[in-house]
């Protein structure tokens, strides 16, 4: 073997040996930045691996799995029946893990009366059938409901939740973006609208939410979101492929380790675990 | 050697030509197939089945009807021309409530013959469900799916084009926005774009005019981003404070930012057809003792009508496709507007904030090329309305 080959053959290996290692993970937009910062700290770890991130949504992630295109998919909804049977039809299993949890709050202007608001009163005020502020125990004033696109996780999510998969109503006034909301929240007197957990400041209020008709209100923090008292909050998850267990299972225990959890947190997400309630307080504390 | 140049120069020339003609043709010719593509789907989304009981002689519903019935708009079937007998709505999410994992088996095998079974077992039930799933020997009721109509699409009050079972694709609300939104814009800036036009044909120095002309053209470059920006963070605020409006977003904060962003055009060329006005007509009516008001007002403004009503009408197409700065302000509700107060949706909005989300190749993808077709078509018109007017005033002064 003379010189030349062996520069070619080595200069394959370069080219080759990091697509054969490399971890393939895709799926929801919402788990993106999170799955992003993950991977970058993993790899300050494990510098010898390589992760590739890309978006595209849940849908998306979940049907790369059986085609192989991804190790594993971001979802920031739980598996379909209809996407369980598509598995099953093909022989595969799936595993999931729930890397984090997201929390939804929803906010009206600071200078509105009402705190809080059951599931139903939320569902009718979305869907239009209650349309002034008085009906739900406010002042004499035209409620003006905020939404995300269709396009957005947010908007699907809080349908499924909040609406029970009815549609919103149609005169609901969309916005691009989360900024966009919290800006019209904030100068508009009778306005409501939902935004994620981490995006919550003093311009809107936060209203408190019961899922049991009344009984039991929470307000949306890091803390009842994790305790389980706020009920907007939804689970986001990984999935793969049991086979593939073996190349998976070190970022997906680094992203569930205390390390991992730590940037769940920066991300203005909610962690797994909570070590005790005590630093879930303290947690929201220093938020404000 | 310097034939072959020129050859050659001429041969790039022609081939430029029409290499941006054949791809302008292709892109056209690609919005269009794939807008068609929407009135090849069908009702009901792909590979589903709505079925109902044995019974139930429900045949045909439309897609408004199944919205209604699956947001609990519609309890009763009686509404829909059989007795009077709740409404069961059944989606594959909901199949837990009903059967346990056992029941179904570990590959999900027996799921369709129990969804079958539920279905039989209750009246009132409609269950949406994957077609491949029912047994055939079901003895289930379908509802018949036709493809989508055309004019659903375009007189359709409705845009939901993300409900399940049944999409809808009413496209009026989408296109009485642009058109509204447009409409308003141009009467804002009308008056404006014409008075400043004519003070700085005709009345301003040279100096001002050095000064003021950079500047308007100055407008058209700034980002229409960030025209949006300035229309939520200082417009809205101040239309709500002005009109007393429970909701500033609105039809009117879209046309004065429109407005604002069709000055700089309706300026420049309105300007430029007035100093193009020939000398010898303006030293006629001067030399006829008329004043220089007169002489603006009843020779330069006619004669040079044909260019301000393109600037006008070139003002008008930069409102009908802009989309950002609208997206940010006009609140995006997709209602029929009745006012202008009232929040609205145009058709560029829409294509913006969806397509990013639209499946490839489904009917809600389709449906936005159609939007596209739309919207080409009127800002086709817009530029015809153009060639029309233009031409007609070079006969005139020649």
């Amino acid at each position: 073997m003379n010189r030349r080959h062996l520069f070619i053959s080595f200069f394959a290996a370069i080219c080759l040996y990091p697509q054969a290692e490399a971890q393939r993970i895709k799926g929801s937009d919402t788990l993106l930045p999170l799955t992003q910062e993950l991977a970058e700290e993993y790899l300050d770890s494990h510098p010898d691996e390589e992760i590739i991130v890309t978006g595209g949504g849940s849908g998306v992630g979940i049907a790369a799995l059986p085609e192989n295109t991804t190790d594993i998919a971001m979802a920031s909804r739980r598996i379909r029946f209809s996407e369980k049977m598509k598995f099953a039809d093909l022989g595969l299993d799936v595993r999931e893990v729930i890397v984090a949890y997201d929390a939804l709050a929803v906010v009206v202007n600071p200078s509105n009366p009402v705190d809080s608001l059951t599931r139903e009163q939320l569902e009718a005020i979305f869907r239009g059938k209650v349309t002034n502020w008085k009906e739900v125990g406010g002042d004499d004033c035209r409620i003006v409901v905020y939404s995300r696109e269709t396009s957005s996780g947010t908007y699907e999510f809080f349908k499924e939740s909040v609406l029970e998969n009815k549609n919103y109503m149609s005169s609901i006034l969309s916005m691009p973006a989360t900024g966009a909301i919290i800006q019209s929240v904030r100068q508009t007197r009778g306005a409501i609208g939902y935004i994620g957990l981490a995006y919550l400041n003093r311009y809107v209020k936060p209203l408190a939410v019961s899922y049991d008709g009344g009984s039991h209100y929470a307000y949306p923090s890091v803390g009842t979101a994790a305790s389980g008292q706020y009920p907007i909050v939804r689970p986001l998850y990984y999935y793969y492929d049991p086979r593939k267990e073996a190349e998976v299972s070190s970022f997906i225990s680094f992203a569930l380790s205390p390390e991992g959890q730590e940037s769940v947190l920066e991300q203005g997400f909610i962690p797994v675990r909570m070590e005790s309630p005590a630093e879930a307080r303290q947690m929201d504390a220093s938020e404000e | 050697m310097k034939r072959v140049l020129e050859h050659a120069v001429r041969w790039l020339l022609t081939a430029s030509g029409f290499v941006t003609s054949a791809v302008i043709l292709l892109i056209i010719g690609f919005l269009f197939t794939e807008g068609a593509g929407l009135f090849r789907e069908h009702v009901i989304e792909e590979g589903y089945v709505l079925a109902l009981n044995r019974d139930n002689p429900v045949k045909e519903m439309s897609a408004a009807e199944i919205k209604a019935v699956f947001d609990e708009d519609i309890v009763s079937w009686k509404d829909l021309g059989w007795k009077d007998i709740p409404v069961e709505t059944f989606r594959l999410e909901d199949i837990g409530r009903y059967f346990t994992e056992a029941e179904l088996g570990p590959q999900y095998e027996h799921a369709g013959s129990a969804i079958a079974g539920l279905v039989s077992s209750h009246p009132g039930m409609i269950a949406f469900v994957p077609e491949s799933m029912i047994p055939q020997e079901a003895g289930l009721n379908f509802i018949e799916d036709s493809t989508i109509s055309f004019s659903e699409v375009i007189a359709g009050p409705e845009w939901f084009p993300t409900a399940t079972p049944a999409p809808l694709f009413g496209m009026w609300p989408l296109l009485a926005g642009t058109l509204w939104v447009s409409l308003f814009a141009i009467l804002i800036a009308l008056p404006f774009g014409i008075s400043i036009a004519v003070y700085m044909a005709e009345v301003a120095s040279e100096k001002v005019r050095n000064f003021l002309k950079p500047v308007i053209e100055l407008l058209n470059g700034i980002p229409s981003v960030v025209y949006g920006f300035f229309g939520l963070i200082v417009i809205v605020p101040m239309l709500q404070r002005v009109f007393g409006l429970p909701v500033g977003e609105s039809g009117l904060a879209g046309s004065l930012v429109l407005a604002i962003m069709a000055l700089p055009t309706i300026v420049t060329v309105a300007e430029d057809a007035m100093r193009n006005c020939p000398r010898s007509l303006r030293e006629a009516s001067l030399a006829l003792g008329a004043t220089k008001w007169q002489t603006i007002s009843k020779v330069v403004i006619p004669s040079s009508m044909s260019g301000i009503a393109s600037g006008v009408v070139l003002g008008i197409g930069r409102a009908v496709g802009e989309t950002m700065a609208v997206l940010m302000v006009t609140g995006n509700a997709a209602v029929v507007p009745t006012t202008i107060l009232e929040p609205l949706r145009t058709i560029p909005a829409t294509i913006a904030a969806e397509l990013g989300e639209a499946p490839a190749g489904g009917a809600h993808y389709q449906s936005l090329f159609l939007l596209g077709v739309i919207l080409f078509f009127i800002t086709f018109f817009i530029n015809l309305c153009v060639e029309f007017i233009s031409s007609r005033g070079k006969v005139r002064n020649s």
